[in-house]
């Protein structure tokens, strides 16, 4: 009873922060209504025991990820009345298409899935469990090289968000380091043959 | 008692918030980018639920992938978005017509 009390309090804020982010004008407003639906997402997947998760949730999303919406949000000026200066035609139909959404998903999870399944709540854990032991003993054992292909995903984000907003300004003098590097003593010295002066 | 159930009517709702907040601020670049976080996140929360009702930490690890490849998203549509406001001096994404789709 006091769990279901939980998640719906919880949940109840979620979706509030989520409307928070449609409809709310300023875009800082927006990411910190963000960072509240990322919280309160952590706090449903503590009450579902997905413990690990939780916890990458807060620090990975709401510690980098949204930190960087922030930053990029503040640094470019935008202009706030004109960039949200009311809804744009297709609103009505976004909002019949949304409402089809959930309730067709309502019908599949509710109606279709109680002959299946039944409403239960999930599996008891065993005594001892570890949810970020088991998830590591699998993580790294069976899903080792898509481990490593996420490494890979991280390092060309790196590369292509660095050479993105790089840009080179005119007049900047920089260094050509193949050139310095592959500069030859021949091209350096010139050696020139000529004439001594005679003495009157 | 709190189930897949009502785990994925969460996740439900949260999904089709983030595609009506698509169709409705189609001025805002940064906000498009936002939503399809909370697009992720609806799909993580799928993947937390199926892991905990059939017992199997795979899912958990689907939602750690998941996880990476939204961060490397975020950074790299945030790197275009800022070349584009240097190049454009806007972010309004009806004025973003330069290929004339």
């Amino acid at each position: 009873m006091f769990h279901a009390i939980l998640f719906y309090t919880f949940a109840a804020i979620l979706i509030g922060a989520a409307l928070g982010v449609i409809f709310s004008r300023n875009p800082v407003h927006a990411i910190m209504f963000l960072v509240l639906a990322f919280f309160q997402s952590a706090v449903l997947w503590l009450l579902a025991e997905a413990e690990f998760l939780a916890i990458v949730l807060v620090l990975v999303y709401v510690g980098a990820v949204m930190v960087l919406f922030l930053f990029v949000v503040m640094m470019l000026d935008i202009d706030v009345e004109r960039a949200r200066s009311g809804f744009t035609r297709y609103a009505p139909l976004g909002l019949i298409v949304t409402a089809l959404m959930v309730i067709e998903l309502m019908q599949v999870i509710w109606l279709r899935s109680r002959e299946v399944v039944g409403v239960s709540g999930f599996a008891e854990t065993p005594e001892g469990y570890s949810n970020t032991k088991a998830l590591g003993s699998i993580l790294y054992t069976e899903h080792v090289y898509a481990f490593e292909i996420a490494a890979v995903i991280l390092l060309l984000a790196i590369v292509a968000a660095i050479t993105l907003t790089m840009r080179r300004r005119p007049g900047l003098k920089v260094q050509n380091i193949s050139r310095q590097v592959s500069v030859n003593s021949k091209d350096r010295i010139r050696i020139v043959k000529m004439d001594s002066e005679k003495s009157q | 008692m709190i189930g897949l159930q009502h785990y994925l009517t969460m996740s439900a709702i949260l999904f089709a918030l983030a595609v009506a907040g698509i169709f409705i601020n189609r001025r805002n670049l940064i906000l498009l980018l936002m939503c399809i976080e909370l697009m992720l996140l609806a799909v993580n929360f799928n993947f937390v639920a199926f892991s905990r009702y059939l017992g199997d930490e795979t899912g958990q690890v689907f939602v750690f992938f998941i996880l990476t490849v939204a961060a490397a998203e975020a950074a790299i549509g945030l790197a275009i978005l800022v070349v584009l406001f240097r190049n454009r001096r806007s972010i309004n994404v009806q004025e973003l017509d330069s290929m004339k789709g």
